[in-house]
Protein backbone atom coordinates (compact mmCIF):
# COMPACT_ATOMS: atom_id res chain seq x y z
CA UNK A 1 0.00 0.00 0.00
CA UNK A 2 1.59 3.40 -0.72
CA UNK A 3 -0.39 6.98 -0.69
CA UNK A 4 -1.05 9.04 -3.92
CA UNK A 5 -1.57 12.47 -3.73
CA UNK A 6 -4.26 13.32 -5.70
CA UNK A 7 -4.63 17.27 -7.23
CA UNK A 8 -8.52 17.90 -7.31
CA UNK A 9 -8.85 21.26 -7.19
CA UNK A 10 -13.12 21.53 -7.54
CA UNK A 11 -15.55 24.01 -5.79
CA UNK A 12 -17.52 22.66 -3.13
CA UNK A 13 -20.19 24.27 -4.57
CA UNK A 14 -19.60 23.70 -8.28
CA UNK A 15 -22.47 21.39 -8.31
CA UNK A 16 -24.86 23.69 -7.52
CA UNK A 17 -23.04 26.17 -9.80
CA UNK A 18 -23.69 24.01 -12.95
CA UNK A 19 -27.66 23.25 -12.43
CA UNK A 20 -27.23 27.24 -11.82
CA UNK A 21 -26.00 27.86 -15.27
CA UNK A 22 -28.61 25.74 -16.53
CA UNK A 23 -31.44 27.04 -15.02
CA UNK A 24 -29.73 30.29 -16.53
CA UNK A 25 -30.25 28.89 -19.86
CA UNK A 26 -33.49 27.62 -19.52
CA UNK A 27 -34.27 31.28 -18.80
CA UNK A 28 -33.12 33.12 -21.14
CA UNK A 29 -34.20 30.70 -24.18
CA UNK A 30 -37.81 31.63 -22.88
CA UNK A 31 -36.68 35.11 -22.72
CA UNK A 32 -37.25 35.61 -18.60
CA UNK A 33 -35.11 37.86 -16.80
CA UNK A 34 -34.86 36.92 -13.00
CA UNK A 35 -34.67 38.25 -9.79
CA UNK A 36 -33.28 36.46 -6.67
CA UNK A 37 -35.12 38.43 -3.53
CA UNK A 38 -33.32 37.57 -0.19
CA UNK A 39 -34.21 38.31 3.48
CA UNK A 40 -34.46 37.62 6.96
CA UNK A 41 -37.69 36.15 8.20
CA UNK A 42 -40.05 38.83 8.21
CA UNK A 43 -38.43 41.44 6.76
CA UNK A 44 -41.18 42.05 4.08
CA UNK A 45 -40.37 40.20 0.87
CA UNK A 46 -44.00 38.89 0.11
CA UNK A 47 -45.42 42.25 0.85
CA UNK A 48 -43.35 43.96 -0.91
CA UNK A 49 -43.89 41.74 -3.08
CA UNK A 50 -47.92 42.42 -2.89
CA UNK A 51 -47.23 45.79 -4.01
CA UNK A 52 -45.20 45.44 -6.90
CA UNK A 53 -46.90 43.10 -8.55
CA UNK A 54 -50.52 45.00 -8.68
CA UNK A 55 -48.86 47.19 -11.07
CA UNK A 56 -45.95 46.46 -13.66
CA UNK A 57 -47.43 47.55 -16.57
CA UNK A 58 -46.36 45.72 -19.98
CA UNK A 59 -44.12 43.29 -18.21
CA UNK A 60 -45.72 39.26 -17.36
CA UNK A 61 -44.76 38.22 -13.91
CA UNK A 62 -44.27 34.56 -12.49
CA UNK A 63 -43.25 33.92 -8.90
CA UNK A 64 -41.13 31.27 -7.48
CA UNK A 65 -42.21 31.36 -3.55
CA UNK A 66 -39.44 29.46 -1.55
CA UNK A 67 -40.12 28.11 2.48
CA UNK A 68 -39.34 25.90 4.23
CA UNK A 69 -43.55 24.72 4.89
CA UNK A 70 -46.43 25.76 3.84
CA UNK A 71 -48.04 27.87 1.17
CA UNK A 72 -49.51 30.49 2.62
CA UNK A 73 -46.61 32.88 0.54
CA UNK A 74 -47.54 31.45 -2.43
CA UNK A 75 -51.33 32.00 -2.00
CA UNK A 76 -51.14 35.32 -1.30
CA UNK A 77 -49.26 35.73 -4.73
CA UNK A 78 -51.95 33.66 -6.25
CA UNK A 79 -54.47 36.02 -5.32
CA UNK A 80 -53.30 38.66 -7.45
CA UNK A 81 -53.67 36.59 -9.95
CA UNK A 82 -50.10 35.77 -10.60
CA UNK A 83 -48.44 32.87 -12.21
CA UNK A 84 -46.79 31.34 -8.83
CA UNK A 85 -44.99 27.97 -7.95
CA UNK A 86 -44.34 26.69 -4.40
CA UNK A 87 -41.24 25.25 -3.59
CA UNK A 88 -41.19 23.82 0.31
CA UNK A 89 -38.03 22.68 0.94
CA UNK A 90 -39.18 20.88 4.27
CA UNK A 91 -40.08 17.34 2.22
CA UNK A 92 -37.79 16.01 0.33
CA UNK A 93 -35.08 18.00 0.62
CA UNK A 94 -34.70 17.53 4.22
CA UNK A 95 -35.78 21.00 5.17
CA UNK A 96 -32.89 23.38 3.48
CA UNK A 97 -32.85 26.78 4.98
CA UNK A 98 -32.06 28.06 1.35
CA UNK A 99 -32.76 27.08 -2.03
CA UNK A 100 -30.80 25.76 -4.58
CA UNK A 101 -30.39 25.44 -8.05
CA UNK A 102 -31.64 22.06 -7.93
CA UNK A 103 -34.57 23.01 -5.61
CA UNK A 104 -35.31 25.78 -8.40
CA UNK A 105 -34.67 23.37 -11.60
CA UNK A 106 -36.88 21.23 -9.89
CA UNK A 107 -39.94 24.20 -10.09
CA UNK A 108 -39.17 24.69 -13.90
CA UNK A 109 -41.30 22.66 -15.67
CA UNK A 110 -44.32 24.20 -13.41
CA UNK A 111 -43.21 27.40 -14.10
CA UNK A 112 -44.93 29.36 -17.00
CA UNK A 113 -41.59 30.45 -18.30
CA UNK A 114 -42.92 30.83 -22.36
CA UNK A 115 -45.78 33.13 -21.31
CA UNK A 116 -43.29 35.26 -18.52
CA UNK A 117 -41.34 38.17 -18.86
CA UNK A 118 -39.79 38.43 -15.32
CA UNK A 119 -40.00 35.82 -12.62
CA UNK A 120 -39.44 36.69 -9.30
CA UNK A 121 -37.86 33.83 -6.37
CA UNK A 122 -38.13 34.76 -3.15
CA UNK A 123 -36.21 32.96 -1.01
CA UNK A 124 -36.22 31.11 2.15
CA UNK A 125 -36.02 33.83 4.74
CA UNK A 126 -32.22 33.61 5.87
CA UNK A 127 -29.42 35.94 5.84
CA UNK A 128 -26.70 33.69 5.42
CA UNK A 129 -27.11 30.61 3.38
CA UNK A 130 -29.12 32.13 0.65
CA UNK A 131 -26.42 34.20 -0.31
CA UNK A 132 -23.90 31.69 -1.22
CA UNK A 133 -26.08 29.72 -3.85
CA UNK A 134 -26.89 30.64 -7.04
CA UNK A 135 -30.00 29.62 -8.90
CA UNK A 136 -30.21 30.63 -12.05
CA UNK A 137 -31.03 34.68 -11.45
CA UNK A 138 -29.58 37.60 -12.90
CA UNK A 139 -30.06 39.66 -9.93
CA UNK A 140 -30.47 39.57 -6.54
CA UNK A 141 -31.87 42.15 -4.74
CA UNK A 142 -32.32 41.86 -1.05
CA UNK A 143 -34.83 43.37 1.61
CA UNK A 144 -33.56 45.16 5.11
CA UNK A 145 -36.48 46.52 7.12
CA UNK A 146 -35.59 49.19 10.07
CA UNK A 147 -36.15 46.62 12.92
CA UNK A 148 -33.69 44.65 12.12
CA UNK A 149 -30.77 47.04 13.81
CA UNK A 150 -28.89 49.05 12.06
CA UNK A 151 -25.71 46.85 12.30
CA UNK A 152 -27.41 44.01 10.02
CA UNK A 153 -24.72 44.82 6.82
CA UNK A 154 -21.98 44.72 9.22
CA UNK A 155 -22.90 41.32 10.12
CA UNK A 156 -24.01 39.59 7.10
CA UNK A 157 -21.15 41.13 4.70
CA UNK A 158 -22.00 38.37 2.30
CA UNK A 159 -25.39 38.96 1.68
CA UNK A 160 -25.48 43.04 1.37
CA UNK A 161 -22.34 42.22 -1.13
CA UNK A 162 -24.29 40.10 -3.12
CA UNK A 163 -27.35 41.81 -4.08
CA UNK A 164 -27.43 44.74 -6.36
CA UNK A 165 -30.31 46.23 -4.16
CA UNK A 166 -31.46 46.73 -0.98
CA UNK A 167 -34.88 47.70 0.29
CA UNK A 168 -34.96 49.70 3.81
CA UNK A 169 -38.28 48.86 4.47
CA UNK A 170 -40.81 49.12 7.72
CA UNK A 171 -39.80 53.01 7.25
CA UNK A 172 -43.07 53.87 8.25
CA UNK A 173 -41.86 52.80 12.07
CA UNK A 174 -39.42 54.84 12.33
CA UNK A 175 -40.97 57.28 14.57
CA UNK A 176 -41.25 54.63 17.48
CA UNK A 177 -38.29 52.98 17.15
CA UNK A 178 -34.55 54.25 18.39
CA UNK A 179 -33.05 53.50 15.22
CA UNK A 180 -30.46 55.25 12.90
CA UNK A 181 -31.51 54.99 10.02
CA UNK A 182 -28.28 57.35 8.66
CA UNK A 183 -26.13 54.74 10.49
CA UNK A 184 -27.46 51.60 9.05
CA UNK A 185 -26.98 53.47 5.39
CA UNK A 186 -24.02 54.48 6.02
CA UNK A 187 -23.05 50.57 7.33
CA UNK A 188 -24.68 49.43 3.84
CA UNK A 189 -22.35 51.91 1.89
CA UNK A 190 -19.27 50.85 3.73
CA UNK A 191 -19.75 47.09 3.14
CA UNK A 192 -21.56 47.55 -0.77
CA UNK A 193 -20.16 51.06 -1.73
CA UNK A 194 -22.32 52.07 -4.41
CA UNK A 195 -25.04 49.89 -3.80
CA UNK A 196 -29.12 51.25 -4.93
CA UNK A 197 -30.71 51.51 -2.27
CA UNK A 198 -34.67 52.49 -1.87
CA UNK A 199 -36.49 53.59 1.52
CA UNK A 200 -39.50 51.66 1.59
CA UNK A 201 -42.83 51.20 3.34
CA UNK A 202 -45.35 48.18 2.12
CA UNK A 203 -47.39 49.38 4.43
CA UNK A 204 -47.83 52.83 3.44
CA UNK A 205 -46.56 52.60 -0.33
CA UNK A 206 -43.01 54.62 0.03
CA UNK A 207 -40.80 53.74 -1.96
CA UNK A 208 -43.15 51.37 -4.22
CA UNK A 209 -42.66 53.34 -7.46
CA UNK A 210 -39.00 53.06 -7.21
CA UNK A 211 -38.93 48.96 -6.28
CA UNK A 212 -41.01 48.87 -8.90
CA UNK A 213 -39.43 50.85 -11.26
CA UNK A 214 -36.60 48.62 -10.25
CA UNK A 215 -38.65 45.58 -11.34
CA UNK A 216 -39.38 47.04 -14.56
CA UNK A 217 -35.48 48.02 -15.28
CA UNK A 218 -34.62 44.95 -14.63
CA UNK A 219 -37.07 43.26 -16.92
CA UNK A 220 -35.80 45.49 -19.78
CA UNK A 221 -32.31 44.16 -19.51
CA UNK A 222 -30.97 47.41 -17.54
CA UNK A 223 -29.69 46.69 -13.96
CA UNK A 224 -29.37 48.96 -11.44
CA UNK A 225 -25.91 49.41 -10.70
CA UNK A 226 -25.38 52.81 -10.52
CA UNK A 227 -25.58 53.32 -6.61
CA UNK A 228 -28.71 56.06 -7.33
CA UNK A 229 -30.05 56.33 -3.72
CA UNK A 230 -33.62 57.19 -3.36
CA UNK A 231 -34.91 58.61 -0.49
CA UNK A 232 -38.32 58.34 -0.26
CA UNK A 233 -40.45 60.93 1.44
CA UNK A 234 -37.89 60.77 4.70
CA UNK A 235 -39.29 63.72 6.38
CA UNK A 236 -42.37 62.66 6.67
CA UNK A 237 -42.09 59.63 8.00
CA UNK A 238 -39.89 60.75 10.76
CA UNK A 239 -42.74 63.44 11.64
CA UNK B 1 -23.98 27.22 7.61
CA UNK B 2 -26.09 24.06 6.79
CA UNK B 3 -22.27 21.95 6.92
CA UNK B 4 -24.18 19.12 6.57
CA UNK B 5 -25.07 19.56 2.68
CA UNK B 6 -21.74 20.96 2.05
CA UNK B 7 -20.30 17.73 3.52
CA UNK B 8 -22.56 15.79 1.65
CA UNK B 9 -20.87 17.99 -1.75
CA UNK B 10 -17.83 17.51 -0.59
CA UNK B 11 -17.75 13.57 -0.32
CA UNK B 12 -19.47 13.03 -3.63
CA UNK B 13 -16.60 14.95 -5.03
CA UNK B 14 -13.97 13.36 -3.14
CA UNK B 15 -15.27 9.86 -3.95
CA UNK B 16 -15.20 10.40 -7.58
CA UNK B 17 -12.01 11.24 -7.71
CA UNK B 18 -10.91 8.82 -5.35
CA UNK B 19 -11.78 5.73 -7.83
CA UNK B 20 -12.53 3.34 -5.46
CA UNK B 21 -9.44 3.74 -3.51
CA UNK B 22 -9.57 4.32 -0.16
CA UNK B 23 -8.82 7.96 1.05
CA UNK B 24 -6.64 9.00 4.28
CA UNK B 25 -6.91 12.68 3.42
CA UNK B 26 -9.28 15.46 2.14
CA UNK B 27 -7.64 18.78 2.08
CA UNK B 28 -9.67 22.12 1.18
CA UNK B 29 -8.95 25.58 1.25
CA UNK B 30 -11.89 27.70 2.97
CA UNK B 31 -11.68 31.85 2.75
CA UNK B 32 -12.83 33.34 5.91
CA UNK B 33 -15.26 35.52 3.77
CA UNK B 34 -17.49 32.46 3.25
CA UNK B 35 -19.65 31.52 6.07
CA UNK B 36 -18.28 28.13 6.82
CA UNK B 37 -17.50 26.34 10.66
CA UNK B 38 -14.32 23.77 9.86
CA UNK B 39 -15.73 22.25 12.84
CA UNK B 40 -19.57 21.73 12.17
CA UNK B 41 -17.90 20.52 8.84
CA UNK B 42 -15.81 18.22 10.46
CA UNK B 43 -18.44 17.13 12.41
CA UNK B 44 -20.85 16.17 9.50
CA UNK B 45 -18.19 15.37 7.17
CA UNK B 46 -17.34 11.88 9.47
CA UNK B 47 -21.11 11.44 9.87
CA UNK B 48 -21.42 11.45 5.52
CA UNK B 49 -18.67 9.66 4.82
CA UNK B 50 -19.84 6.59 7.06
CA UNK B 51 -19.51 3.43 4.52
CA UNK B 52 -17.59 5.00 1.72
CA UNK B 53 -14.27 5.52 0.56
CA UNK B 54 -13.96 8.59 2.66
CA UNK B 55 -14.96 7.04 5.81
CA UNK B 56 -11.87 7.57 8.68
CA UNK B 57 -10.43 10.10 5.98
CA UNK B 58 -9.42 13.55 8.14
CA UNK B 59 -10.13 16.47 6.89
CA UNK B 60 -7.58 19.07 6.64
CA UNK B 61 -8.11 22.68 5.74
CA UNK B 62 -5.99 26.06 5.13
CA UNK B 63 -8.23 28.99 6.37
CA UNK B 64 -7.32 32.03 3.47
CA UNK B 65 -7.57 35.14 4.65
CA UNK B 66 -9.47 37.87 2.80
CA UNK B 67 -7.36 40.20 0.84
CA UNK B 68 -9.28 43.22 -0.75
CA UNK B 69 -7.74 45.31 -3.69
CA UNK B 70 -8.37 49.10 -5.17
CA UNK B 71 -8.88 49.39 -8.58
CA UNK B 72 -8.32 53.19 -8.11
CA UNK B 73 -5.07 53.30 -6.34
CA UNK B 74 -3.90 49.39 -7.16
CA UNK B 75 -3.94 49.03 -2.99
CA UNK B 76 -3.96 45.47 -1.72
CA UNK B 77 -4.91 44.79 2.24
CA UNK B 78 -6.22 42.08 4.68
CA UNK B 79 -10.19 42.20 5.97
CA UNK B 80 -10.28 42.56 9.34
CA UNK B 81 -13.81 44.20 9.44
CA UNK B 82 -16.36 44.04 6.72
CA UNK B 83 -15.37 47.85 5.43
CA UNK B 84 -14.80 47.82 1.53
CA UNK B 85 -13.80 50.98 1.20
CA UNK B 86 -9.83 51.60 0.28
CA UNK B 87 -7.77 52.61 3.93
CA UNK B 88 -5.37 54.52 1.37
CA UNK B 89 -7.44 56.19 -0.53
CA UNK B 90 -11.17 56.16 0.53
CA UNK B 91 -11.63 54.36 -3.30
CA UNK B 92 -14.62 52.47 -3.39
CA UNK B 93 -14.38 50.30 -6.64
CA UNK B 94 -12.55 47.69 -4.67
CA UNK B 95 -12.75 44.09 -5.35
CA UNK B 96 -12.02 40.65 -3.21
CA UNK B 97 -8.62 38.74 -4.50
CA UNK B 98 -8.98 36.08 -1.65
CA UNK B 99 -10.77 34.77 0.68
CA UNK B 100 -13.60 33.71 -1.21
CA UNK B 101 -12.80 30.08 -2.01
CA UNK B 102 -14.27 26.50 -0.86
CA UNK B 103 -12.69 24.06 -2.65
CA UNK B 104 -10.75 20.92 -2.36
CA UNK B 105 -7.51 20.99 -3.12
CA UNK B 106 -6.71 17.39 -2.97
CA UNK B 107 -7.17 14.20 -1.30
CA UNK B 108 -4.45 11.40 -0.46
CA UNK B 109 -5.41 7.83 -1.56
CA UNK B 110 -3.88 4.57 -0.70
CA UNK B 111 -3.26 2.61 -3.84
CA UNK B 112 -2.14 -0.97 -3.85
CA UNK B 113 1.65 -1.56 -4.91
CA UNK B 114 1.55 -2.74 -8.64
CA UNK B 115 2.86 -6.18 -8.52
CA UNK B 116 5.49 -6.31 -11.41
CA UNK B 117 7.58 -10.06 -10.53
CA UNK B 118 6.36 -12.23 -12.95
CA UNK B 119 4.30 -15.51 -11.35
Amino acid sequence: MHRTYVKVLEGVLDANATIAEANREDFERAGVTVVNLMSAPGAGKTTLLERALRDLPGVRVGVLEGDVSTSLDGDRIASLHVPVVQINTEPGFGGECHLDANMVRSAIPSLPLDELDLLVIENVGNLVCPAEFRVGEHVRAMVCSVTEGEDKPLKYPLMFRACDFVIVNKIDLLPHLDFDLERLLANIEAVHPGVGIVLASAKTGEGIDTWRDWLLGVSAGRVWRDGARHVGAMGAAMQ
Amino acid sequence: MHELSLSSAIVETVVRHADGHRVTSVNLRIGTLRQVVPASLEFYFDVVSRETVCEGARLDYELVPARVGCSHCGNEWQLEVPLFVCPECAGSDVRVVGGDEFEIDSIVIEEEEACTAPT
